[in-house]
C-alpha cells in the first residue's frame, strides 16, 4: 500500500507547494491582467481534475487490492458512464477556451489610438526607432545596414528622415499609453519579453510582427530575449522605463534622429591631437601605455570603443564601482572633455597612433585557452580583431596584464554591472565561463598568440566596398 | 442446451487463413542470427540497444547541463557553446533517436508479429535493412561530436536562420551531420513504418478482428501511420536546409546581416521551416505517446485483472488523436511571429485534442476501479504513468490555450511540460513495458526489489525535477540559458532550486544504472519466468517456447476467438482466457472457486 500513500503525499505536497512557492507571476505592469485572469482559471481548473482523479486513483488502489478470493468486476461496455465523462469533459475545455479565445481577440488588435515603437533585434542586442513627427517609419533592408546606418534605413526614403533611432538597449515608453510594437530583426529570430508586461513576440528576419500593451506602472523592467538566438542569447538584455508621458516625449526630443545622426560631421583626429596631451602623462605619448602605472595601450584602439568608455567614465558608468581603483583613477580625466565632440575628436586620434608589438607577462596553456576562445571568438572575432556590429572591441594587440585586471573585474561585476553601462553587462555575463584563474590565464594567453591586424573591421568595411 | 460462451466477443468461428505460411529466413550462422538477422525479435533487441546506448549519451549530457544549471560558474568544461550543444543533442536523441526508435523499432518489432499472431514481419529483408539504416544514422549523428566546432549548438528545432549563421556553436560540420543523419534516421525508418503496418493490416491471425486487437498494438500501428505522413515534413525541411547551407539557396533564410557580415540570401521564410518542423514536431509528440497509450493499457488490464475499460472507446480514442494530431501543430507558435489570428484556429483544435486524452484516462483509472489489483512492479510503473501523465496532461492546457501561452511561453513551465507529458511518461512506459515483457524475452524474471527501488526512485525524483519547474516558468524564468546573470524578476531563490533540482537529476540518473544492471545480472541469474509468468490473454504469452524461436509459434499458427481483455470472466475458473481459447474448451467455475463480481 506504499504506493497509495506516496501518491497521497504527492498530492497533498503538490497542493501545498502552490501555496508556499516564492516562484509566481511577476508584479504586472501592463494592461495584460486578463492573461493573468486566465491563468488563474486554468490553475484552478486543473489543480480540482489533479486532485479529484489522483483521489479516486489512490482509493481505487486501497480499495481493490489483490485478493486470491475475489475476481474482478467484468463490464466490457458502459456507454452511459462514458457519454456522461465526455460530456463533462468537453464542457470543461470548453470553459477553459473561451475566456482564452476572448482575450486573444483583444490581444491581436491593438486600439487606433496606439502610438508605434519598433524594436529592433540583433545577435545579441537590442535597439528601437519611432516614426517621428509624420508618424510613419522609413523603409528598411538588411542591404543598407552599415556601421553608420545600423538601422539599415533607405536613405533615399523621406519618411525615414525624420525616424528618432535608439541604438541603445534602454528604451522609454510613457504610462498609461497603449503602444504598437513593430518587431524585425536583422539577423535570427529572437524574442522580446518583459515578464510583467506578460505579452511576447518573437522577431523574425525578413518580415515584421506586432504586438501592443500599454504600460500601467512606472518604473524599470528588464527585458530579455526568449528565442534562443546563439550564444550570446542568455546575454541579449535590455531595460524598458516606463516614465510619465511629458518625461517621455522630453526624453525623445533629445534622441537623434536619422537626418541628424547622417549628417553629423566626421571626428577630427587633428583636433584630438591637441588634447590627447594630457593623456600622455600615463598612456605615453606614443599611446603604448605604462603597466607600473596601471595606463593600458591605447595605439590601435578602434575610436568606437574608445569613445564609448571615455562617455562611460564620464557618466559614471565606468570607474565608480569602490573596488575599481585603476577606472576612479581615469575617472577625473575623462570628466575633463567638454562635449561630445572632444570625446569623438580625441578617440579618433587614439585610433590613428601606430600599433607596435608589447610584452607579454602571462602565460597559460594556450591549446585550452584556444578551446575556451571558442566563445569569446563571436563577438572579438576569430583573430582577436574585433567587431564593432557587435560591440566587440579589439582583443589582439592589447596587453595582457589589462586584460587580467578586466576580466576579474567583469566576473566580479566590478566593470559592466552599472546600469549606464549599456553593454558591459554582457561581458559580465560571458565572463562567468572562466571560472578561475587558471581559465583566465589560458585564454588571455591564447589572445597574446593572436597578432593585431591594423584597421578594425575588416567585414564591415569589405561591405561598403561592395556596396 | 448448450450454455452460452464465456467472454466478451468470443466466437467458435475462426475465418479461413488469407495468407499462406510464410517462408522464414532462417539463420545458419552466428552472423545471420545475431547480426545480419531477419527475425523481428532480434532486430527489435538490437534496436532496444542501439537506442539506450545512445540514450545513455543524451542521459550524461542532462547531467552536464544540470551541472551548469544548478552550481553555475564552476566547472571549467562547460562554457555557453557546449551548453547549447548539450541541449540541442540531449532534445533531438531523446525524442528521436531514443523514444522513436525504441517504442517502434523495439517494441514494435518485438511485438507486432508476436500479438498479432504470425510469423515475421512480412518484409523481414526490409526490417533487417531499416535496422542497419538507423544504425547509420545513429553513427553519423555520433560523429558530428568529433568535427571541428563540435554538434549544433541551434536546439533541438533547428530554427534557421540561427541554426545555419554564425554566432551558434556546430555550425560548420555540426549542423550538416545533424541534417544527413535525419534524413537517413527518415529513410530507415519508412522501411520499418511500412512493414508494420501491411504487418498489422495484411498478416494476422485467424480470428484477429481488428477490434479485437490489443490496445499495444493499435497504439504501435496508429504511430507507425502518423509517423510514415508526419517525417516527409521534416526530410524535406532538413533537405531545404541542406541546400540553403551548401547551395546558397533561400528557402528559409532572408535578407540578413550575421555578426556584421551580408549572408547573400533573399526572400526565404524562417517561419516556413517551423510549419514544417512542428508538422512532424507535434505529430512526433503522439508517435512516442500512441505506443505508450497502447501499452499501458495492455500492462495494467493484465495486473490489475480485469478487462479494459470502454475498449472501443480507447481505440477510437487512439484514432481521434491520431487525426487530430495533424491539425494543432501551430500551438507550438502562437509567439512565433506568425499571423495572431491563426491563434483562434490552434488553440481550439488543441483544446479539443484534450477530450479524447481524458478519455483514456478516465478509462485507466476505470480499469482499476473493480479490478483485483496486483501492486507487481510493471503496475507500480503503470501507476507512475498515471500520474506524471495527468499532471503533464493538465498543464498542456496552459500552453494550448493560445492566451495562457503567451507569457509561458519559452519559460521553464515549458521544460517542466514537456519533459513531464512526453519524457517521464512514456519513460514509465517503457519501464513498466521491460518489467512485463523481459520474461518472455529472455525466459527469466527482473529482480523485484532492485525494480521497487528503481520504481520509487524515478517516481519521486522525476517529481522533483519537473514539478518546480512550472513554477519557475509562472515567474518568468527563460530557458535555454546558460546563466541568469543579473535580473530583476530573478530571485536568488532560483539558483538554490536549481541545484536542488539537479542533486535530484543526478539521484534519478544513477537509479537508471541499478536498472541496467538488474536486466543484465537477470539475464543470466534471474528467476525463472515460465511461459505466462502474469496470466496474460495476448497471444505472446501462449508460444510453444520462451523465449519464443524464429517464427514466434509452433507447428501451427494459434486462432483467436475473443479479444484480449477477458480477465475475470464470470463463470469461468481461472480469472484469465487467453485469446486463443475456443469457447467450448473454456474451463468452467466450479462451487469453491472464486467467484466473479
Amino acid at each position: 500500500m506504499a504506493i497509495a500513500l506516496v501518491l497521497l503525499f504527492l498530492v497533498l505536497g503538490t497542493v501545498a507547494f502552490h501555496f508556499i512557492s516564492p516562484w509566481n507571476l511577476t508584479p504586472l505592469a501592463s494592461n495584460w491582467g486578463d492573461i493573468d485572469t486566465t491563468i488563474h482559471i486554468t490553475l484552478l481548473v486543473t489543480g480540482v481534475v489533479f486532485v479529484l482523479v489522483n483521489l479516486f486513483m489512490i482509493y481505487t488502489i486501497v480499495r481493490f487490492r489483490y485478493d486470491k478470493n475475489r475476481r474482478s468486476r467484468y463490464d466490457p461496455e458502459n456507454k452511459k458512464l462514458e457519454i456522461w465523462l465526455t460530456g463533462i469533459t468537453s464542457l470543461g475545455i470548453a470553459a477553459l477556451l473561451a475566456p482564452g479565445l476572448v482575450v486573444w481577440g483583444a490581444f491581436v488588435s491593438p486600439p487606433d489610438d496606439a502610438h508605434e515603437m519598433e524594436v529592433v533585434g540583433q545577435q545579441w542586442h537590442w535597439s528601437y526607432r519611432f516614426p517621428g513627427d509624420d508618424g510613419q517609419f522609413g523603409a528598411v533592408h538588411a542591404r543598407f545596414i552599415t556601421d553608420d546606418n545600423p538601422f539599415g534605413l533607405n536613405p533615399d526614403d523621406p519618411r525615414g528622415q525624420d525616424d528618432v533611432l535608439i541604438d541603445s538597449p534602454v528604451v522609454v515608453l510613457p504610462v498609461d499609453k497603449p503602444v504598437r510594437l513593430v518587431l524585425r530583426s536583422k539577423d535570427v529570430l529572437h524574442n522580446f519579453k518583459v515578464a510583467n508586461f506578460r505579452a511576447k513576440m518573437d522577431l523574425v528576419p525578413g518580415q515584421t510582427s506586432y504586438m501592443w500593451l500599454t504600460p500601467t506602472v512606472v518604473g524599470e523592467y528588464d527585458m530579455i530575449c526568449a528565442q534562443l538566438c546563439g550564444i550570446g542569447h542568455f546575454a541579449m538584455r535590455g531595460k524598458v522605463r516606463v516614465v510619465a508621458q511629458e518625461e517621455f516625449e522630453e526624453w525623445l526630443a533629445g534622441r537623434p534622429t536619422f537626418a541628424e545622426q547622417r549628417s553629423r560631421p566626421a571626428a577630427d583626429p587633428q583636433a584630438g591631437e591637441q588634447q590627447y596631451a594630457v593623456c600622455t602623462a600615463c598612456h605615453g605619448a606614443d599611446g603604448l601605455g605604462n603597466q607600473d602605472l596601471n595606463a593600458p595601450k591605447l595605439a590601435g584602439m578602434s575610436a568606437w570603443y574608445v569613445e564609448r568608455q571615455l562617455n562611460n567614465f564620464r557618466s559614471g558608468a565606468r570607474g565608480t564601482h569602490e573596488d575599481d581603483l585603476h577606472g576612479q583613477q581615469m575617472r577625473p580625466f575623462a570628466t575633463m572633455l567638454q562635449d561630445e565632440t572632444a570625446i569623438r575628436n580625441i578617440s579618433a586620434y587614439v585610433e590613428s597612433l601606430p600599433h607596435r608589438h608589447v610584452a607579454t607577462t602571462v602565460s597559460g596553456n594556450v591549446e585550452r585557452g584556444q578551446r575556451l576562445y571558442r566563445t569569446c571568438a563571436n563577438c572579438h572575432g576569430a583573430e582577436g580583431e574585433g567587431n564593432r556590429y557587435v560591440n566587440g572591441p579589439q582583443l589582439a594587440g592589447i596587453q595582457d596584464w589589462y586584460q587580467m585586471t578586466q576580466l576579474a573585474n567583469f566576473r566580479q561585476g566590478i566593470r559592466g554591472r552599472h546600469a549606464a553601462d549599456l553593454y558591459g553587462n554582457q561581458m559580465v555575463d560571458m565572463a562567468q565561463m572562466l571560472v578561475n584563474e587558471t581559465a583566465k590565464r589560458d585564454v588571455v594567453a591564447y589572445i597574446n598568440t593572436l597578432s593585431p591586424a591594423v584597421g578594425a573591421d575588416p567585414k564591415i568595411s569589405q561591405l561598403q566596398r561592395d556596396d | 442446451m448448450a450454455s452460452p460462451s464465456l467472454g466478451h466477443d468470443a466466437t467458435s468461428y475462426a475465418p479461413p487463413a488469407e495468407l499462406g505460411e510464410m517462408e522464414l529466413p532462417h539463420a545458419h550462422s552466428f552472423i545471420t542470427r545475431y547480426i545480419f538477422c531477419q527475425d523481428a525479435k532480434v532486430i527489435a533487441i538490437q534496436y532496444v540497444i542501439t537506442a539506450t546506448a545512445i540514450g545513455l549519451v543524451a542521459l550524461a549530457l542532462s547531467i552536464l547541463i544540470r551541472l551548469q544549471l544548478g552550481f553555475p560558474g564552476t566547472f571549467s568544461f562547460l562554457d555557453p557553446s557546449n551548453y547549447l550543444q548539450y541541449v540541442t543533442m540531449h532534445g533531438m536523441i531523446m525524442v528521436v533517436y531514443l523514444l522513436t526508435a525504441l517504442f517502434l523499432g523495439g517494441f514494435g518489432n518485438y511485438l507486432i508479429p508476436l500479438m498479432c499472431g504470425t510469423r515475421d514481419m512480412v518484409f523481414p529483408w526490409l526490417n533487417m535493412l531499416s535496422f542497419w539504416t538507423y544504425l547509420l544514422a545513429v553513427l553519423v549523428l555520433v560523429a558530428s561530436f568529433f568535427v571541428p566546432g563540435g554538434p549544433t549548438g541551434a536546439g533541438w528545432t533547428l530554427y534557421p536562420p540561427q541554426s545555419i549563421s554564425p554566432g551558434t556553436p556546430g555550425v560548420g560540420g555540426g549542423i550538416i551531420l545533424m541534417l544527413v543523419s535525419l534524413a537517413i534516421f527518415i529513410i530507415g525508418f519508412t522501411m520499418g513504418g511500412l512493414n508494420y503496418i501491411v504487418t498489422v493490416l495484411q498478416a494476422r491471425a485467424r480470428g484477429m478482428t481488428l477490434m479485437r486487437l490489443p490496445l499495444t498494438i493499435w497504439g504501435i500501428f496508429l504511430a507507425t501511420v502518423l509517423a510514415m505522413l508526419a517525417f516527409p515534413a521534416l526530410l524535406v525541411a532538413a533537405l531545404m536546409m541542406l541546400f540553403d547551407l551548401l547551395l546558397g539557396t533561400s528557402f528559409f533564410m532572408p535578407a540578413m546581416i550575421a555578426l556584421g557580415e551580408q549572408r547573400g540570401y533573399d526572400g526565404g521564410s524562417p517561419l516556413l521551416f517551423q510549419h514544417l518542423f512542428w508538422f512532424f514536431g507535434h505529430p512526433e509528440v503522439y508517435i512516442v505517446a500512441l505506443p505508450a497509450f497502447g501499452i499501458v493499457s495492455d500492462v495494467l488490464a493484465t495486473h490489475a485483472r480485469r478487462n479494459i475499460f470502454g475498449y472501443r472507446m480507447m481505440v477510437w480514442a487512439l484514432v481521434a488523436i491520431a487525426g487530430l494530431s495533424f491539425v494543432v501543430w501551430a500551438h507550438h507558435m502562437y509567439v512565433s511571429g506568425m499571423n495572431p489570428y491563426f491563434g483562434f484556429l490552434f488553440a481550439t483544435t488543441t483544446l479539443i485534442i484534450a477530450v479524447p486524452t481524458a478519455i483514456k484516462v478516465y478509462n485507466w483509472v476505470l480499469t482499476l476501479w473493480q479490478g483485483n489489483i496486483k501492486l507487481t512492479v510493471p503496475m507500480l510503473f503503470c501507476i507512475g504513468f498515471m500520474f506524471t501523465f495527468l499532471n503533464g496532461g493538465l498543464s498542456g492546457l496552459f500552453l494550448g490555450n493560445v492566451t495562457v501561452d503567451v507569457p509561458l511561453a519559452d519559460t521553464y513551465f515549458v521544460v517542466g511540460h514537456f519533459h513531464m507529458v512526453m519524457a517521464v511518461a512514456p519513460i514509465m512506459v517503457i519501464f513498466a513495458a521491460i518489467y512485463h515483457w523481459y520474461p518472455k524475452v529472455t525466459g527469466r524474471m527482473l529482480n523485484n526489489t532492485m525494480g521497487k527501488i528503481h520504481f520509487w526512485v524515478t517516481l519521486l525524483g522525476t517529481y522533483a525535477v519537473y514539478y518546480p519547474m512550472h513554477y519557475m516558468g509562472f515567474a518568468g524564468v527563460p530557458r535555454r540559458y546558460y546563466a541568469y546573470g543579473e535580473t530583476a524578476f530573478i530571485p536568488d531563490s532560483v539558483v538554490t532550486l536549481n541545484s536542488f533540482i539537479s542533486i535530484a537529476a543526478i539521484i534519478v540518473a544513477l537509479a537508471q544504472f541499478m536498472f541496467i544492471y538488474n536486466m543484465v545480472v537477470s539475464y543470466f541469474r534471474g528467476e525463472e519466468a515460465g511461459p505466462n509468468p502474469w496470466d496474460a490473454t495476448t497471444l505472446e504469452w501462449q508460444t510453444e517456447h520462451t523465449p519464443p524461436r524464429h517464427g514466434n509459434f509452433g507447428p501451427e499458427l494459434p486462432v483467436v476467438y475473443r479479444w484480449a481483455y477477458d480477465y475475470g470472466v464470470p463463470g469461468a475458473k481461472h480469472d484469465f482466457i487467453p485469446q486463443n481459447v475456443p469457447p467450448e474448451k473454456v474451463e468452467r467455475a466450479g462451487p469453491g472457486d472464486p467467484q466473479a463480481r
